[in-house]
Protein backbone atom coordinates (compact mmCIF):
# COMPACT_ATOMS: atom_id res chain seq x y z
CA UNK A 1 0.00 0.00 0.00
CA UNK A 2 1.23 3.46 -0.10
CA UNK A 3 2.54 5.41 2.79
CA UNK A 4 -0.10 6.95 4.62
CA UNK A 5 0.66 10.51 4.70
CA UNK A 6 1.06 12.04 8.28
CA UNK A 7 -1.22 14.73 8.20
CA UNK A 8 -4.13 12.01 7.57
CA UNK A 9 -3.51 9.86 10.03
CA UNK A 10 -6.25 10.29 12.30
CA UNK A 11 -8.91 9.87 9.36
CA UNK A 12 -7.42 6.45 8.67
CA UNK A 13 -9.44 3.00 9.98
CA UNK A 14 -8.14 1.04 12.58
CA UNK A 15 -7.47 -1.60 9.74
CA UNK A 16 -5.59 0.72 7.60
CA UNK A 17 -3.47 1.93 10.43
CA UNK A 18 -2.57 -1.68 11.74
CA UNK A 19 -1.38 -2.70 8.44
CA UNK A 20 0.66 0.45 7.54
CA UNK A 21 2.10 -0.33 10.65
CA UNK A 22 2.75 -3.73 10.24
CA UNK A 23 4.44 -3.40 7.11
CA UNK A 24 6.64 -0.07 9.01
CA UNK A 25 5.15 2.87 6.65
CA UNK A 26 4.28 4.29 9.90
CA UNK A 27 4.77 3.31 14.10
CA UNK A 28 2.34 3.55 16.83
CA UNK A 29 3.83 6.32 18.65
CA UNK A 30 3.15 8.51 14.95
CA UNK A 31 -0.32 7.27 15.25
CA UNK A 32 -1.08 7.69 18.83
CA UNK A 33 0.71 11.65 18.60
CA UNK A 34 -1.25 12.39 15.90
CA UNK A 35 -4.49 11.27 17.35
CA UNK A 36 -2.91 13.24 20.58
CA UNK A 37 -2.59 16.50 18.62
CA UNK A 38 -5.83 16.03 16.61
CA UNK A 39 -7.87 16.24 20.47
CA UNK A 40 -5.76 19.13 21.29
CA UNK A 41 -7.06 20.57 18.24
CA UNK A 42 -10.37 20.03 18.90
CA UNK A 43 -11.19 18.83 21.91
CA UNK A 44 -12.29 22.53 23.46
CA UNK A 45 -14.96 22.36 20.90
CA UNK A 46 -16.30 18.48 21.55
CA UNK A 47 -15.19 17.63 24.71
CA UNK A 48 -15.44 13.91 24.24
CA UNK A 49 -12.48 13.39 26.46
CA UNK A 50 -12.73 13.65 30.23
CA UNK A 51 -9.20 12.63 30.94
CA UNK A 52 -6.29 12.13 28.21
CA UNK A 53 -3.98 9.26 29.30
CA UNK A 54 -1.02 11.25 27.31
CA UNK A 55 2.47 9.71 29.00
CA UNK A 56 0.99 6.23 29.45
CA UNK A 57 -0.86 6.42 25.81
CA UNK A 58 3.15 7.52 24.34
CA UNK A 59 5.11 4.80 26.39
CA UNK A 60 2.52 2.17 25.49
CA UNK A 61 2.98 3.31 21.65
CA UNK A 62 6.58 3.10 22.27
CA UNK A 63 6.79 -0.10 23.66
CA UNK A 64 4.76 -2.06 20.62
CA UNK A 65 6.77 0.17 18.13
CA UNK A 66 10.06 -1.28 20.06
CA UNK A 67 8.48 -5.03 20.04
CA UNK A 68 7.83 -4.94 16.78
CA UNK A 69 11.26 -3.55 15.86
CA UNK A 70 12.50 -6.47 17.60
CA UNK A 71 10.40 -8.50 15.40
CA UNK A 72 7.77 -9.93 17.80
CA UNK A 73 4.42 -11.24 16.47
CA UNK A 74 2.19 -8.48 17.67
CA UNK A 75 -2.09 -8.72 17.28
CA UNK A 76 -4.64 -7.31 14.50
CA UNK A 77 -4.62 -4.35 16.45
CA UNK A 78 -1.25 -4.06 18.40
CA UNK A 79 -0.60 0.33 18.13
CA UNK A 80 -3.84 1.18 17.35
CA UNK A 81 -5.28 3.65 19.61
CA UNK A 82 -8.77 3.98 21.21
CA UNK A 83 -10.99 6.00 23.40
CA UNK A 84 -12.17 5.02 26.45
CA UNK A 85 -15.88 5.25 28.09
CA UNK A 86 -15.49 6.50 31.95
CA UNK A 87 -17.36 3.66 32.80
CA UNK A 88 -14.57 1.10 32.49
CA UNK A 89 -12.11 0.80 35.23
CA UNK A 90 -8.15 0.73 34.51
CA UNK A 91 -6.35 0.64 37.10
CA UNK A 92 -4.52 3.98 38.20
CA UNK A 93 -6.44 6.16 35.90
CA UNK A 94 -9.21 8.54 36.40
CA UNK A 95 -13.01 6.60 36.42
CA UNK A 96 -15.68 8.91 37.08
CA UNK A 97 -18.69 7.56 35.30
CA UNK A 98 -19.72 11.22 34.51
CA UNK A 99 -20.22 11.73 38.36
CA UNK A 100 -19.23 14.24 41.05
CA UNK A 101 -19.57 10.84 43.21
CA UNK A 102 -16.53 9.54 41.90
CA UNK A 103 -14.17 12.71 40.91
CA UNK A 104 -11.10 11.59 41.50
CA UNK A 105 -11.34 7.86 41.74
CA UNK A 106 -8.13 5.56 40.91
CA UNK A 107 -9.77 2.25 40.06
CA UNK A 108 -6.75 -0.25 41.96
CA UNK A 109 -7.77 -2.64 38.73
CA UNK A 110 -8.23 -2.97 35.52
CA UNK A 111 -11.65 -4.04 34.23
CA UNK A 112 -11.54 -7.32 31.95
CA UNK A 113 -12.19 -5.09 28.91
CA UNK A 114 -9.00 -2.86 29.30
CA UNK A 115 -6.79 -5.99 30.57
CA UNK A 116 -8.06 -7.36 26.83
CA UNK A 117 -6.87 -4.50 25.61
CA UNK A 118 -4.08 -4.48 26.89
CA UNK A 119 -3.17 -7.47 25.53
CA UNK A 120 -4.07 -6.85 21.88
CA UNK A 121 -1.88 -3.91 22.33
CA UNK A 122 -4.51 -1.57 21.73
CA UNK A 123 -3.28 2.09 22.88
CA UNK A 124 -5.60 3.16 25.08
CA UNK A 125 -5.82 7.63 24.85
CA UNK A 126 -8.26 8.31 27.58
CA UNK A 127 -11.29 8.62 28.80
CA UNK A 128 -14.36 9.42 27.16
CA UNK A 129 -17.29 11.67 28.04
CA UNK A 130 -20.78 9.76 29.31
CA UNK A 131 -24.15 10.41 31.18
CA UNK A 132 -23.86 10.01 34.54
CA UNK A 133 -23.58 6.14 35.32
CA UNK A 134 -24.83 5.41 31.97
CA UNK A 135 -27.79 7.34 32.34
CA UNK A 136 -29.27 9.49 29.27
CA UNK A 137 -29.67 9.53 25.11
CA UNK A 138 -27.42 12.69 25.07
CA UNK A 139 -23.71 13.45 27.73
CA UNK A 140 -25.98 15.91 28.90
CA UNK A 141 -26.61 14.29 32.21
CA UNK A 142 -22.88 14.48 32.64
CA UNK A 143 -21.53 16.14 35.41
CA UNK A 144 -18.80 17.50 33.32
CA UNK A 145 -20.73 18.97 30.77
CA UNK A 146 -22.15 17.62 27.67
CA UNK A 147 -20.31 16.63 24.82
CA UNK A 148 -20.95 18.04 21.45
CA UNK A 149 -21.71 16.27 17.71
CA UNK A 150 -18.62 16.92 15.55
CA UNK A 151 -21.50 17.11 12.71
CA UNK A 152 -23.23 20.41 14.31
CA UNK A 153 -21.76 21.59 17.69
CA UNK A 154 -25.19 22.65 19.08
CA UNK A 155 -26.37 19.24 18.58
CA UNK A 156 -26.32 16.25 21.07
CA UNK A 157 -23.60 13.06 20.30
CA UNK A 158 -26.63 10.98 21.32
CA UNK A 159 -26.17 9.18 24.99
CA UNK A 160 -24.85 7.78 27.29
CA UNK A 161 -22.01 6.85 25.39
CA UNK A 162 -21.56 10.58 23.74
CA UNK A 163 -17.99 10.14 24.55
CA UNK A 164 -16.82 7.67 22.62
CA UNK A 165 -19.12 8.50 19.12
CA UNK A 166 -17.63 11.96 19.36
CA UNK A 167 -14.08 10.90 19.54
CA UNK A 168 -14.31 8.33 16.23
CA UNK A 169 -16.35 11.41 14.09
CA UNK A 170 -14.20 14.05 14.82
CA UNK A 171 -11.01 11.78 14.45
CA UNK A 172 -9.86 11.97 17.69
CA UNK A 173 -9.36 8.53 17.66
CA UNK A 174 -9.62 5.60 15.38
CA UNK A 175 -11.77 2.95 17.93
CA UNK A 176 -13.89 3.54 20.99
CA UNK A 177 -15.36 1.64 23.68
CA UNK A 178 -19.24 1.82 24.64
CA UNK A 179 -21.41 0.34 26.70
CA UNK A 180 -25.05 -0.39 26.05
CA UNK A 181 -28.02 -1.09 28.73
CA UNK A 182 -30.74 0.66 26.25
CA UNK A 183 -28.78 1.92 23.37
CA UNK A 184 -25.89 3.64 24.97
CA UNK A 185 -23.81 2.52 21.68
CA UNK A 186 -26.04 2.64 19.43
CA UNK A 187 -28.39 5.86 19.42
CA UNK A 188 -24.43 7.44 19.83
CA UNK A 189 -23.62 5.68 16.76
CA UNK A 190 -26.42 6.77 14.68
CA UNK A 191 -26.27 10.50 15.39
CA UNK A 192 -22.78 10.73 14.78
CA UNK A 193 -22.88 8.62 11.33
CA UNK A 194 -20.93 6.30 13.20
CA UNK A 195 -20.59 2.08 13.81
CA UNK A 196 -21.88 0.72 16.90
CA UNK A 197 -22.10 -3.01 18.25
CA UNK A 198 -24.30 -4.15 21.51
CA UNK A 199 -22.82 -7.86 21.82
CA UNK A 200 -25.31 -10.80 22.57
CA UNK A 201 -25.58 -10.28 26.48
CA UNK A 202 -22.54 -12.01 28.19
CA UNK A 203 -20.39 -12.01 25.35
CA UNK A 204 -18.14 -9.19 26.77
CA UNK A 205 -17.39 -9.71 30.20
CA UNK A 206 -18.94 -6.96 32.59
CA UNK A 207 -15.86 -7.33 34.88
CA UNK A 208 -14.75 -3.90 36.03
CA UNK A 209 -17.16 -2.13 34.11
CA UNK A 210 -19.52 0.10 37.08
CA UNK A 211 -22.87 -1.56 37.14
CA UNK A 212 -26.02 0.37 35.49
CA UNK A 213 -28.58 -2.37 35.38
CA UNK A 214 -26.80 -5.62 35.47
CA UNK A 215 -29.24 -7.91 33.70
CA UNK A 216 -29.18 -5.53 30.80
CA UNK A 217 -25.67 -3.78 30.60
CA UNK A 218 -23.25 -5.20 27.73
CA UNK A 219 -19.95 -3.75 26.62
CA UNK A 220 -19.04 -3.45 22.56
CA UNK A 221 -16.94 -1.81 20.05
CA UNK A 222 -17.47 1.77 18.59
CA UNK A 223 -15.69 2.49 15.07
CA UNK A 224 -16.34 4.37 11.88
CA UNK A 225 -16.31 1.45 9.67
CA UNK A 226 -18.01 -2.02 10.20
CA UNK A 227 -14.88 -4.19 10.19
CA UNK A 228 -12.75 -2.28 12.64
CA UNK A 229 -15.77 -2.30 15.28
CA UNK A 230 -15.34 -6.79 14.17
CA UNK A 231 -11.53 -6.63 14.71
CA UNK A 232 -12.22 -4.25 18.16
CA UNK A 233 -14.85 -7.56 18.88
CA UNK A 234 -12.64 -10.02 18.67
CA UNK A 235 -10.17 -8.37 20.87
CA UNK A 236 -12.45 -7.85 23.65
CA UNK A 237 -15.06 -10.77 23.40
CA UNK A 238 -14.82 -14.46 25.01
CA UNK A 239 -15.71 -15.87 28.34
CA UNK A 240 -14.45 -14.61 31.73
CA UNK A 241 -14.37 -16.63 34.73
CA UNK A 242 -14.60 -13.09 36.92
CA UNK A 243 -17.94 -12.42 35.55
CA UNK A 244 -20.84 -15.26 36.19
CA UNK A 245 -23.32 -14.05 33.33
CA UNK A 246 -20.28 -14.32 30.72
CA UNK A 247 -20.88 -16.88 27.78
CA UNK A 248 -18.62 -19.88 27.63
CA UNK A 249 -19.07 -20.62 24.46
CA UNK A 250 -16.80 -19.40 21.00
CA UNK A 251 -16.76 -15.73 19.87
CA UNK A 252 -18.85 -16.03 16.75
CA UNK A 253 -16.12 -14.97 13.95
CA UNK A 254 -17.73 -11.75 13.10
CA UNK A 255 -14.33 -10.61 11.69
CA UNK A 256 -14.41 -13.41 9.11
CA UNK A 257 -18.40 -12.22 8.81
CA UNK A 258 -17.11 -8.51 8.27
CA UNK A 259 -14.81 -9.29 5.12
CA UNK A 260 -17.80 -11.59 3.04
CA UNK A 261 -19.88 -8.60 3.79
CA UNK A 262 -22.64 -11.13 1.89
CA UNK A 263 -26.29 -10.74 2.10
CA UNK A 264 -27.71 -12.93 -0.81
CA UNK A 265 -30.14 -15.29 0.32
CA UNK A 266 -30.76 -13.86 3.49
CA UNK A 267 -34.50 -13.52 5.02
CA UNK A 268 -34.26 -9.75 6.72
CA UNK A 269 -36.88 -8.56 8.64
CA UNK A 270 -38.90 -4.98 8.62
CA UNK A 271 -40.27 -5.06 12.26
CA UNK A 272 -43.71 -3.59 12.03
CA UNK A 273 -43.61 -1.81 15.20
CA UNK A 274 -40.21 0.36 14.85
CA UNK A 275 -40.89 2.83 12.11
CA UNK A 276 -43.78 4.62 10.95
CA UNK A 277 -45.84 7.37 12.93
CA UNK A 278 -42.97 9.01 15.61
CA UNK A 279 -40.07 8.67 13.08
CA UNK A 280 -38.84 11.62 11.75
CA UNK A 281 -39.18 12.27 7.80
CA UNK A 282 -35.94 11.74 6.62
CA UNK A 283 -34.77 9.12 8.97
CA UNK A 284 -37.83 7.10 7.38
CA UNK A 285 -36.73 8.02 4.08
CA UNK A 286 -32.90 7.24 4.29
CA UNK A 287 -34.16 3.56 6.12
CA UNK A 288 -36.63 2.57 2.94
CA UNK A 289 -33.60 3.58 0.91
CA UNK A 290 -31.21 1.11 2.64
CA UNK A 291 -33.65 -1.21 2.31
CA UNK A 292 -33.97 -1.36 -1.67
CA UNK A 293 -29.95 -1.39 -1.45
CA UNK A 294 -30.38 -4.90 0.70
CA UNK A 295 -33.30 -5.68 -2.00
CA UNK A 296 -30.95 -5.41 -4.68
CA UNK A 297 -27.78 -7.46 -3.08
CA UNK A 298 -29.89 -10.06 -2.97
CA UNK A 299 -31.55 -10.44 0.15
CA UNK A 300 -35.22 -11.46 0.69
CA UNK A 301 -36.91 -8.55 2.71
CA UNK A 302 -40.41 -9.13 4.12
CA UNK A 303 -41.99 -7.02 7.19
CA UNK A 304 -42.18 -9.32 10.69
CA UNK A 305 -44.17 -8.28 13.27
CA UNK A 306 -43.09 -7.78 16.89
CA UNK A 307 -46.30 -7.40 19.01
CA UNK A 308 -44.98 -6.88 22.42
CA UNK A 309 -42.58 -4.01 21.14
CA UNK A 310 -44.65 -1.36 22.34
CA UNK A 311 -44.14 -2.35 26.02
CA UNK A 312 -40.56 -2.51 25.73
CA UNK A 313 -40.59 1.17 26.95
CA UNK A 314 -42.49 0.64 29.95
CA UNK A 315 -40.84 -2.43 31.17
CA UNK A 316 -37.36 -1.27 30.42
CA UNK A 317 -38.33 1.88 32.39
CA UNK A 318 -39.32 -0.06 35.26
CA UNK A 319 -36.58 -3.48 35.21
CA UNK A 320 -33.37 -0.54 34.66
CA UNK A 321 -34.61 2.12 37.65
CA UNK A 322 -34.80 -1.44 39.66
CA UNK A 323 -31.74 -2.30 39.39
CA UNK A 324 -29.96 0.67 39.20
CA UNK A 325 -31.57 1.91 42.67
CA UNK A 326 -29.83 -1.17 44.46
CA UNK A 327 -26.74 -1.38 42.24
CA UNK A 328 -25.50 1.93 43.14
CA UNK A 329 -26.81 1.89 47.02
CA UNK A 330 -22.48 0.77 46.74
CA UNK A 331 -22.35 5.14 46.63
CA UNK A 332 -22.25 5.56 49.90
CA UNK A 333 -19.37 8.09 50.51
CA UNK A 334 -17.61 5.30 52.85
CA UNK A 335 -14.93 3.40 50.85
CA UNK A 336 -14.15 4.93 47.73
CA UNK A 337 -15.44 8.69 46.40
CA UNK A 338 -17.07 11.56 47.40
CA UNK A 339 -17.95 12.02 51.21
CA UNK A 340 -20.16 14.79 52.11
CA UNK A 341 -21.36 16.54 55.77
CA UNK A 342 -18.77 14.70 57.64
CA UNK A 343 -18.26 16.77 60.44
CA UNK A 344 -17.80 15.43 64.25
CA UNK A 345 -21.85 15.04 65.04
CA UNK A 346 -22.84 13.21 61.74
CA UNK A 347 -24.32 9.85 62.12
CA UNK A 348 -23.50 7.69 59.37
CA UNK A 349 -27.31 7.92 57.70
CA UNK A 350 -27.03 11.34 57.53
CA UNK A 351 -23.32 11.49 55.44
CA UNK A 352 -24.46 8.95 53.33
CA UNK A 353 -28.32 10.93 52.42
CA UNK A 354 -25.50 14.20 52.25
CA UNK A 355 -23.06 12.82 49.96
CA UNK A 356 -25.94 10.79 47.89
CA UNK A 357 -27.95 14.06 47.73
CA UNK A 358 -24.25 16.47 46.29
CA UNK A 359 -22.37 13.66 44.78
CA UNK A 360 -25.86 12.62 41.91
CA UNK A 361 -27.39 14.63 39.16
CA UNK A 362 -30.87 14.94 38.65
CA UNK A 363 -31.33 11.98 36.82
CA UNK A 364 -30.10 9.48 39.03
CA UNK A 365 -31.73 10.62 41.59
CA UNK A 366 -34.78 10.49 39.09
CA UNK A 367 -34.09 6.62 38.62
CA UNK A 368 -32.77 5.66 41.98
CA UNK A 369 -36.43 7.03 43.14
CA UNK A 370 -38.01 5.08 40.31
CA UNK A 371 -36.67 2.37 40.99
CA UNK A 372 -36.90 2.19 44.93
CA UNK A 373 -40.92 2.99 43.88
CA UNK A 374 -41.12 -0.16 41.66
CA UNK A 375 -39.18 -2.13 44.01
CA UNK A 376 -41.71 -1.32 47.09
CA UNK A 377 -44.00 -3.46 48.35
CA UNK A 378 -47.88 -2.95 47.44
CA UNK A 379 -46.40 -2.14 43.73
CA UNK A 380 -43.65 -4.89 43.03
CA UNK A 381 -46.44 -7.36 41.62
CA UNK A 382 -48.08 -4.40 39.33
CA UNK A 383 -44.83 -2.76 38.09
CA UNK A 384 -41.52 -5.01 38.62
CA UNK A 385 -42.90 -8.18 38.06
CA UNK A 386 -45.40 -7.73 35.67
CA UNK A 387 -41.95 -5.58 33.26
CA UNK A 388 -40.50 -9.21 34.05
CA UNK A 389 -43.36 -11.13 32.21
CA UNK A 390 -43.66 -8.71 29.14
CA UNK A 391 -40.01 -9.31 29.20
CA UNK A 392 -40.49 -12.82 28.51
CA UNK A 393 -42.70 -11.74 26.07
CA UNK A 394 -40.48 -9.64 24.10
CA UNK A 395 -37.93 -12.43 24.14
CA UNK A 396 -40.58 -14.64 22.83
CA UNK A 397 -41.65 -12.33 20.00
CA UNK A 398 -37.72 -11.99 18.55
CA UNK A 399 -37.44 -16.00 19.04
CA UNK A 400 -40.63 -16.33 16.90
CA UNK A 401 -39.35 -13.41 14.23
CA UNK A 402 -35.98 -15.69 14.05
CA UNK A 403 -37.98 -18.47 12.59
CA UNK A 404 -38.85 -16.44 10.17
CA UNK A 405 -35.92 -14.26 9.14
CA UNK A 406 -32.08 -14.42 9.74
CA UNK A 407 -31.61 -10.59 11.15
CA UNK A 408 -34.44 -7.88 11.45
CA UNK A 409 -33.54 -4.27 11.20
CA UNK A 410 -35.26 -0.84 11.85
CA UNK A 411 -34.02 2.09 12.44
CA UNK A 412 -31.81 2.89 15.26
CA UNK A 413 -33.30 5.96 16.60
CA UNK A 414 -36.78 7.93 15.77
CA UNK A 415 -34.66 11.12 15.08
CA UNK A 416 -31.59 12.85 14.31
CA UNK A 417 -29.28 14.39 16.61
CA UNK A 418 -31.47 17.14 18.36
CA UNK A 419 -30.17 20.00 19.83
CA UNK A 420 -28.71 20.41 23.29
CA UNK A 421 -30.84 21.17 26.31
CA UNK A 422 -33.94 20.74 23.66
CA UNK A 423 -35.11 17.69 26.30
CA UNK A 424 -33.25 17.96 29.36
CA UNK A 425 -35.60 18.23 31.68
CA UNK A 426 -38.80 16.31 30.00
CA UNK A 427 -37.75 12.68 31.08
CA UNK A 428 -40.01 11.29 28.94
CA UNK A 429 -39.16 12.67 25.94
CA UNK A 430 -35.15 11.85 26.14
CA UNK A 431 -36.54 8.16 26.94
CA UNK A 432 -37.95 7.88 23.52
CA UNK A 433 -35.02 7.99 21.73
CA UNK A 434 -34.62 4.34 22.55
CA UNK A 435 -37.38 3.07 21.51
CA UNK A 436 -35.72 1.00 19.00
CA UNK A 437 -32.92 0.02 21.10
CA UNK A 438 -34.29 -1.16 24.19
CA UNK A 439 -36.47 -4.57 22.76
CA UNK A 440 -32.56 -5.86 22.30
CA UNK A 441 -31.16 -5.75 26.02
CA UNK A 442 -34.59 -7.19 27.43
CA UNK A 443 -34.14 -10.54 25.10
CA UNK A 444 -30.44 -10.32 25.56
CA UNK A 445 -29.48 -10.56 21.68
CA UNK A 446 -27.50 -8.77 20.00
CA UNK A 447 -27.66 -5.37 17.34
CA UNK A 448 -25.90 -3.23 15.31
CA UNK A 449 -26.08 0.48 14.12
CA UNK A 450 -24.87 1.15 11.04
CA UNK A 451 -24.89 4.67 8.74
CA UNK A 452 -26.87 4.98 6.29
CA UNK A 453 -26.71 8.52 4.85
CA UNK A 454 -28.00 12.36 5.82
CA UNK A 455 -31.20 13.11 6.52
CA UNK A 456 -32.55 15.34 4.01
CA UNK A 457 -34.38 17.88 6.18
CA UNK A 458 -31.58 18.90 8.62
CA UNK A 459 -28.48 17.28 7.15
CA UNK A 460 -27.70 15.28 10.00
CA UNK A 461 -26.66 11.13 10.04
CA UNK A 462 -29.45 8.24 10.20
CA UNK A 463 -28.32 4.76 11.62
CA UNK A 464 -30.03 1.68 10.56
CA UNK A 465 -30.16 -1.13 13.34
CA UNK A 466 -29.73 -4.89 12.49
CA UNK A 467 -30.54 -7.41 14.89
CA UNK A 468 -30.04 -10.67 14.95
CA UNK A 469 -30.18 -13.42 17.67
CA UNK A 470 -27.89 -14.79 20.61
CA UNK A 471 -25.08 -15.20 19.44
CA UNK A 472 -25.63 -14.74 15.94
CA UNK A 473 -23.28 -11.52 16.16
CA UNK A 474 -21.44 -12.51 13.04
CA UNK A 475 -25.12 -12.10 11.15
CA UNK A 476 -24.95 -8.20 12.25
CA UNK A 477 -21.59 -7.97 10.46
CA UNK A 478 -22.37 -9.62 7.46
CA UNK A 479 -25.30 -7.28 6.79
CA UNK A 480 -23.74 -4.32 8.19
CA UNK A 481 -20.59 -4.70 6.42
CA UNK A 482 -22.77 -5.55 2.74
CA UNK A 483 -24.54 -2.47 3.17
CA UNK A 484 -21.94 -0.12 4.04
CA UNK A 485 -19.57 -1.49 1.20
CA UNK A 486 -22.93 -1.07 -0.93
CA UNK A 487 -23.09 2.68 0.07
CA UNK A 488 -19.33 3.25 -0.10
CA UNK A 489 -19.55 2.47 -3.63
CA UNK A 490 -22.26 4.81 -3.82
CA UNK A 491 -21.14 7.67 -2.05
CA UNK A 492 -17.25 7.52 -3.07
CA UNK A 493 -16.36 7.28 1.08
CA UNK A 494 -17.54 6.40 4.22
CA UNK A 495 -19.92 8.57 5.88
CA UNK A 496 -17.62 10.19 8.23
CA UNK A 497 -15.80 11.74 5.67
CA UNK A 498 -18.67 13.99 5.41
CA UNK A 499 -18.26 15.97 8.46
CA UNK A 500 -17.33 19.33 8.62
CA UNK A 501 -14.14 20.62 9.54
CA UNK A 502 -14.25 21.73 13.10
CA UNK B 1 -53.07 9.76 36.75
CA UNK B 2 -50.92 7.86 39.14
CA UNK B 3 -50.22 10.78 41.36
CA UNK B 4 -47.07 10.56 43.50
CA UNK B 5 -47.64 12.48 46.30
CA UNK B 6 -44.61 14.65 48.23
CA UNK B 7 -44.76 12.25 51.37
CA UNK B 8 -44.15 9.67 48.77
CA UNK B 9 -41.13 11.65 47.30
CA UNK B 10 -39.93 12.37 50.71
CA UNK B 11 -40.42 8.48 51.59
CA UNK B 12 -38.49 7.41 48.63
CA UNK B 13 -35.67 9.23 49.21
CA UNK B 14 -35.31 8.52 52.23
CA UNK B 15 -35.21 5.09 51.35
CA UNK B 16 -32.63 5.59 48.80
CA UNK B 17 -30.59 7.94 51.28
CA UNK B 18 -30.93 11.09 49.07
CA UNK B 19 -31.33 14.58 50.77
CA UNK B 20 -33.51 16.43 48.85
CA UNK B 21 -34.01 19.75 48.50
CA UNK B 22 -37.51 21.50 48.91
CA UNK B 23 -37.32 22.31 45.96
CA UNK B 24 -36.03 18.97 44.25
CA UNK B 25 -39.33 17.36 46.18
CA UNK B 26 -42.02 19.34 44.74
CA UNK B 27 -39.90 19.06 41.17
CA UNK B 28 -39.77 14.97 41.31
CA UNK B 29 -43.63 14.40 42.84
CA UNK B 30 -44.67 15.88 39.14
CA UNK B 31 -41.69 14.05 37.21
CA UNK B 32 -42.41 10.61 38.70
CA UNK B 33 -45.88 10.77 38.64
CA UNK B 34 -45.70 11.01 34.71
CA UNK B 35 -42.83 8.88 34.51
CA UNK B 36 -44.79 6.29 36.63
CA UNK B 37 -48.38 6.78 34.72
CA UNK B 38 -46.27 6.14 31.50
CA UNK B 39 -44.36 3.08 31.92
CA UNK B 40 -47.55 1.42 34.18
CA UNK B 41 -48.68 0.64 30.39
CA UNK B 42 -47.10 -2.50 30.83
CA UNK B 43 -50.51 -3.32 32.92
CA UNK B 44 -52.41 -3.67 29.73
CA UNK B 45 -50.91 -6.98 28.65
CA UNK B 46 -52.46 -9.74 29.91
CA UNK B 47 -50.01 -11.94 31.50
CA UNK B 48 -50.79 -13.85 34.21
CA UNK B 49 -49.38 -17.36 33.17
CA UNK B 50 -46.39 -15.78 31.56
CA UNK B 51 -43.23 -16.73 33.56
CA UNK B 52 -41.30 -13.75 34.55
CA UNK B 53 -37.35 -13.52 33.06
CA UNK B 54 -34.85 -11.96 35.55
CA UNK B 55 -32.48 -12.55 33.00
CA UNK B 56 -31.96 -12.48 29.05
CA UNK B 57 -29.34 -15.76 29.00
CA UNK B 58 -29.95 -18.25 31.78
CA UNK B 59 -26.71 -19.91 33.38
CA UNK B 60 -26.83 -21.50 36.72
CA UNK B 61 -24.07 -23.11 38.74
CA UNK B 62 -21.42 -20.80 37.64
CA UNK B 63 -18.33 -21.42 39.62
CA UNK B 64 -14.69 -20.36 38.77
CA UNK B 65 -11.77 -22.37 39.64
CA UNK B 66 -10.83 -22.26 43.09
CA UNK B 67 -7.46 -20.81 42.57
CA UNK B 68 -5.46 -18.44 44.66
CA UNK B 69 -5.38 -14.69 42.90
CA UNK B 70 -3.77 -11.62 43.89
CA UNK B 71 -5.92 -9.33 45.53
CA UNK B 72 -5.94 -5.13 45.14
CA UNK B 73 -4.09 -3.17 46.99
CA UNK B 74 -4.17 -2.24 49.91
CA UNK B 75 -2.55 1.11 49.28
CA UNK B 76 -4.40 1.82 46.40
CA UNK B 77 -7.24 1.48 48.67
CA UNK B 78 -6.29 3.59 51.02
CA UNK B 79 -5.28 6.37 48.81
CA UNK B 80 -8.55 5.81 47.29
CA UNK B 81 -10.70 6.15 50.46
CA UNK B 82 -12.75 9.40 51.46
CA UNK B 83 -11.25 9.07 55.29
CA UNK B 84 -8.81 6.74 56.23
CA UNK B 85 -7.24 6.30 59.79
CA UNK B 86 -4.93 4.09 61.75
CA UNK B 87 -4.64 1.60 58.73
CA UNK B 88 -8.62 1.56 58.52
CA UNK B 89 -11.15 3.23 56.91
CA UNK B 90 -12.92 6.06 59.41
CA UNK B 91 -16.07 6.39 58.96
CA UNK B 92 -18.85 8.20 60.68
CA UNK B 93 -20.80 7.15 64.05
CA UNK B 94 -23.03 3.96 63.45
CA UNK B 95 -24.87 4.42 66.21
CA UNK B 96 -26.86 6.64 68.50
CA UNK B 97 -29.30 9.31 68.98
CA UNK B 98 -29.93 12.64 66.69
Amino acid sequence: MAPVMDGDLVRQSAATLAAAMQAGDVTSVQVTEACLARIDTVDDKVHAFLHIDREAALATAADIDRRRAAGEDLGPLAGVPLALKDVFTMRGVPTTCGSRILEGWRPPYDSTVVERLRNADVVILGKTNMDEFAMGSSTEHSAYGPTRNPWDLDRIPGGSGGGSSAALAAFEAPLAMGTDTGGSIRQPAAVTGTVGVKPTYGGVSRYGLVALASSLDQAGPCARTVLDAALLHQAIAGHDPRDSTSIDAPVPDVVAAARAGDVRGMRIGLVRELGGEGYQQGVRQRFDEAVTVLTDLGADVVEVSCPHFEYALGAYYLILPAEASSNLARFDGMRYGLRAGDHADASVEQVMSRTREVGFGAEVKRRIMLGTYSLSSGYYDAYYGQAQKVRTLIARDFTAAFEQVDVLISPTAPTTAFKLGEKLDDPLAMYLNDIATIPVNLAGNCAMSVPVGLSPEDGLPVGLQIMAPALGDDRLYRVGSALESALVDRWGHILSEEVPSL
Amino acid sequence: MAAITRAEVEHLARLARLELTEGEIDHYAEQLSAIVDAVTRVSEVAAEDIPPTSHPIPVTNTFRPDVAQPGVDREEIAAAAPAWEDDRFRVPRILGES
